[in-house]
């Protein structure tokens, strides 16, 4: 009998082949375990995961209905000593972000060193003036990011986008680990897997240190932008796992500069808004005037140092995509070090000799609007037709600062369930880092997703992409021990059976089915054994 | 907590039990045409249509009346309705759910377009229990998962007034068109009453402990003056008000003299006025609901506000 994964080829790096054909040292126990796997069987596993999916309301909003998030039932894995990099490099770049956004919103000192154009961040439309001079009480204004990673043909891992506002799908990667454990099991037995599912506190953490001074336990709420939001279950799963209230804002009002939300009780304070609601949004006061998911008035609040807002107004200037291409110069500038994790090589279409070079090749080159996400208006070249990229050239000369352009990075693959076998598909990487001004954590793997297509190379959900479990592998056995906790005598856990209740085992109904019969012996087997159990022997 | 998650707390309560006892309402009405040869089945339905507020085009027949009450998800009183009524407010507010409660719901959810085929095809019979038994589940895990806190007493509220509401409704189904003795029986069962007075009276159905039973028993959970002590019980917890006098809560008022009226009628009264005592219970859930909304949930509506003119 065949195995699934016969036939198997890659037409770029493979996450679980070496080049030989052979699977990578990290990947042998997964590869094992794949032999043994048939179409039944993974078609059975995909059906529970359907089931345990649907019942869970794990979805996301897509054109009107309701998706189940589409799991990959193959994990991604990702071996320690590699991931050590990645986390070191994701950990480098927030830092270096967070400084530059320090700076930009306050003495804009890179400007004045020439380290970035001064029209980079004025012609930005996520640079917003009225967050100037807004210091956040811990300093902190990426609480949470999302930094996209993708592998190249040549094997090297480099970062393709910064997701600094609200990135989204973190609870896609607690709810895809459970799912896997549960139609899954199997493959978890040979490896040691870092577990994900306790990281949402360290969000909880870092919303709670942003508190503004003054305030020992602060009230932390999620605002979204409602039930019809198309990351509504991550709303929910956070609200849920972190424990604090889900807000709309028509829960919440500002009255002299402080934010309240409407309780049973009267009015609640509120000293932090994790928002999931973008910053065009987030107060009709100041910006989109016919809003009606923000609430007017908390851009002054959060001015007056009454409320902290997370992650912070404005961050949009940092994770725009000219931005990112200047991203290894503010590593250096702000901290002195080389880029642990490489860009992908990219293209300033504003410079006009750039552009000349650039328009002549649309058709190898990627191209993308600087403040776009979730893949709307990218055009591939090498897959766009000559009407796409015909349009995307009068667009790109008539705005040259709305477009970057970059080489087509092959992404690596990894095997993918396709019909009733596996194939090839790629993928890309989000990690995602929590700050809580002390230090920054990284979530151990991160969302892996899944371009569906044959050959396709985007992954966004939005655009049908799936995902993966993604697996780092750690050597670490022994669970970190608890600090502060009492030493106890490991006989201290012995105790005796429980009670199990005076109609137990034969006797009583020996007793009922042969009244006329010799007696048995009560004293069976099934007494409660403290009688004899706890004196000392 | 907030007005908007309490407001959706008092109707998932609401929208399950009200799934839950239309069920037993239709499950009655069901048995009886079947078993009894002597029940008029156009009359009996149209009083049940009565019942339900339904005057104009209502069923003749049975089968229509289970689409109409059972499987119509468009009508907001129907089984089917009132479970997609429940799962779309839990959606909102899931965090303030435990898991497991937001689970059953979205599971009942998902669960019943088959439901209601196999239901249409081989009878409602199953269909009915299984209503009975997801609305048990749910009560079940609101037990046992959630914290006493003000979102469980809303929650209950809602249930209270919601199973006094549909109770009325179920007895003045029975007391338009009354049935000697035995005629009860279905009654009780869909009470879950059946068993329960047996060991209370221990003699054969008579209409006048049946009636006593179902409205004033003080033990039994389903009867009327329970569900308005349990709802009485939840308000008194929600309102942080009460002074030394009298109370200032509308809702607890209403509902408190609702009580009493039931706690204090004399047994050989049962059957005077009953119509329009039944009547009065279900108008008096109607000022409760109101009261309520007014002093706990009001803010909780979407706002819309427009810029002033000449502004850019």
């Amino acid at each position: 009998m065949g195995s699934l994964l016969d036939g198997y080829s890659s037409p770029a790096y493979d996450e679980m082949f070496a080049a030989g054909g052979g699977p990578h040292p990290h990947t042998k126990a997964l590869y094992d375990a794949l032999q043994l796997l048939t179409s039944t069987d993974l078609a059975e596993r995909c059906a529970a995961r359907d089931r345990s999916f649907r019942d869970q309301g794990v979805t996301f909003s897509h054109s009107g209905g309701e998706s189940v998030f589409p799991l990959d039932l193959i994990p991604r894995l990702i071996p320690a000593d590699e991931w050590d990099v990645i986390e070191a490099g994701v950990v480098q770049r927030v830092r270096a972000l967070e400084a530059f956004l320090d700076d930009v919103y306050g003495e804009q000192q890179v400007l004045k060193d020439r380290i970035v154009p001064h029209a980079l961040v004025t012609t930005s439309t996520h640079f917003h003036r009225p967050a100037a001079g807004i210091r956040p009480a811990n300093g902190v204004r990426i609480h949470l990011s999302g930094i996209d990673l993708v592998r190249d043909g040549q094997g090297v891992m480099r970062v393709l986008e910064d997701n600094l506002r609200v990135p989204s799908g973190i609870s896609y990667v607690v709810e895809n680990r459970r799912t896997m454990a549960r139609v899954f099991p199997g493959l978890f037995l040979q490896q040691h897997v870092e577990p994900v599912a306790g990281h949402v506190a360290l969000l909880l953490e870092a919303l709670r240190a942003a508190a503004p001074a003054g305030v020992d336990d602060p009230t932390v709420v999620l605002l979204t932008a409602g039930v019809y939001n198309s990351a509504y279950f991550e709303h929910t799963f956070l609200a849920r796992k972190m424990g604090i209230e889900l807000v709309e804002g028509r829960d919440l009002y500002c009255r002299d500069n402080v934010l309240y939300m409407r309780t049973t009780g009267g009015e609640d304070r509120v000293d932090v808004v994790y928002r999931r609601v973008d910053d065009d949004y987030l107060d009709p006061v100041h910006f989109r005037g016919d809003s009606v998911v923000g609430c007017p008035g908390i851009l002054n609040a959060a001015r007056a140092g009454n409320v902290t807002i997370a992650n912070a107004i404005g961050n949009g200037v940092a994770d725009d995509k000219l931005t990112y291409s200047y991203v290894p110069a503010l590593i250096d500038y702000y901290l002195g070090e080389q880029p642990i994790l490489p860009n992908v090589p990219t293209f300033r279409l504003e410079e006009p000799d750039v552009l000349a070079e650039c328009v002549d090749r649309l058709d190898e080159l990627v191209l993308k609007p600087v403040d776009g996400s979730g893949g709307y208006g990218l055009v591939i070249g090498p897959h766009a037709s000559d009407a796409q990229l015909a349009a995307v050239r009068s667009e790109i000369v008539s705005n040259p600062r709305g477009w970057i352009a970059q080489e087509v990075v092959m992404l690596s693959t990894v095997p993918s369930q396709v019909g009733e076998g596996l194939a090839a598909r790629h993928v890309d990487l989000r990690p995602f880092a929590m700050n809580d001004g002390q230090r920054i954590s990284v979530l151990p793997g991160g969302l892996t997703r899944v371009a569906l297509r044959e050959g396709s190379l985007v992954v966004n959900s939005s655009q049908g992409g799936g995902s993966k479990d993604t697996w780092v592998l750690t050597t670490r056995h022994a669970p970190i021990e608890e600090r502060d906790w009492p030493s106890y005598d490991a006989g201290a856990a012995q105790s005796f059976a429980p009670d199990p209740g005076p109609m137990t085992g034969m006797s009583g109904q020996q007793e009922q089915q042969q009244q006329s019969g010799p007696r048995s012996h009560p004293q069976s087997a099934a007494r409660p054994q403290q009688d004899s159990g706890g004196r000392p022997c | 907590m907030l007005s908007r998650i309490a407001e959706a707390l008092f109707w998932v309560g609401r929208y399950v039990e009200r799934a839950e006892d239309t069920a037993r309402l239709l499950d009655v009405h069901f048995h009886l045409v079947l078993e009894d040869p002597t029940v008029d089945e156009a009359k009996s339905t149209a009083v049940l249509s009565a019942v339900m507020g339904v005057l104009e085009d209502a069923p003749v027949e049975t089968k229509a009346l289970l689409e109409m009450f059972g499987y119509d998800d468009g009508f907001a009183s129907s089984i089917v309705g009132s479970l997609h009524s429940a799962r779309e407010n839990a959606r909102g507010v899931q965090e303030a759910l435990s898991s497991e409660i937001w689970e059953c719901l979205n599971k009942t959810f998902h669960e019943l377009p088959p439901r209601v085929q196999a239901a249409r095809a081989f009878g409602p019979a199953p269909f009915f229990s299984y209503i009975r038994e997801r609305a048990a589940l749910f009560a079940g895990l609101a037990e046992s998962t959630m914290s006493r806190d003000h979102g469980y007493d809303f929650m209950v509220l809602g249930r209270s007034v919601e199973r006094v509401d549909m109770t009325a409704r179920l007895l003045a189904a029975r007391v338009i068109s009354p049935l000697p003795g035995d005629g009860w029986i279905p009654t009780l069962r869909a009470c879950s009453a059946h068993e329960a007075y047996l060991r209370t009276y221990q003699r054969g159905v008579e209409s006048q402990l049946v009636l006593e039973f179902l409205l004033l028993d003080r033990l039994f959970p389903r009867s009327v003056f329970h569900s308005l002590v349990v709802g009485e019980d939840a308000l008194v917890r929600l309102d942080s008000t009460a002074g030394r006098l009298g109370s200032g809560d509308e809702a607890r008022r209403s509902i408190g003299r609702a009580r009493t009226d039931l706690e204090f009628l004399a047994t050989d009264q049962v059957f005077v006025g009953l119509p329009e005592r039944l009547h009065q219970l279900q108008r008096v859930m109607t000022e409760v609901s109101e009261a309520v909304s007014h002093r706990f949930f009001a803010g909780s509506a979407a706002i819309s506000w427009s810029p002033e003119e000449g502004s850019e």
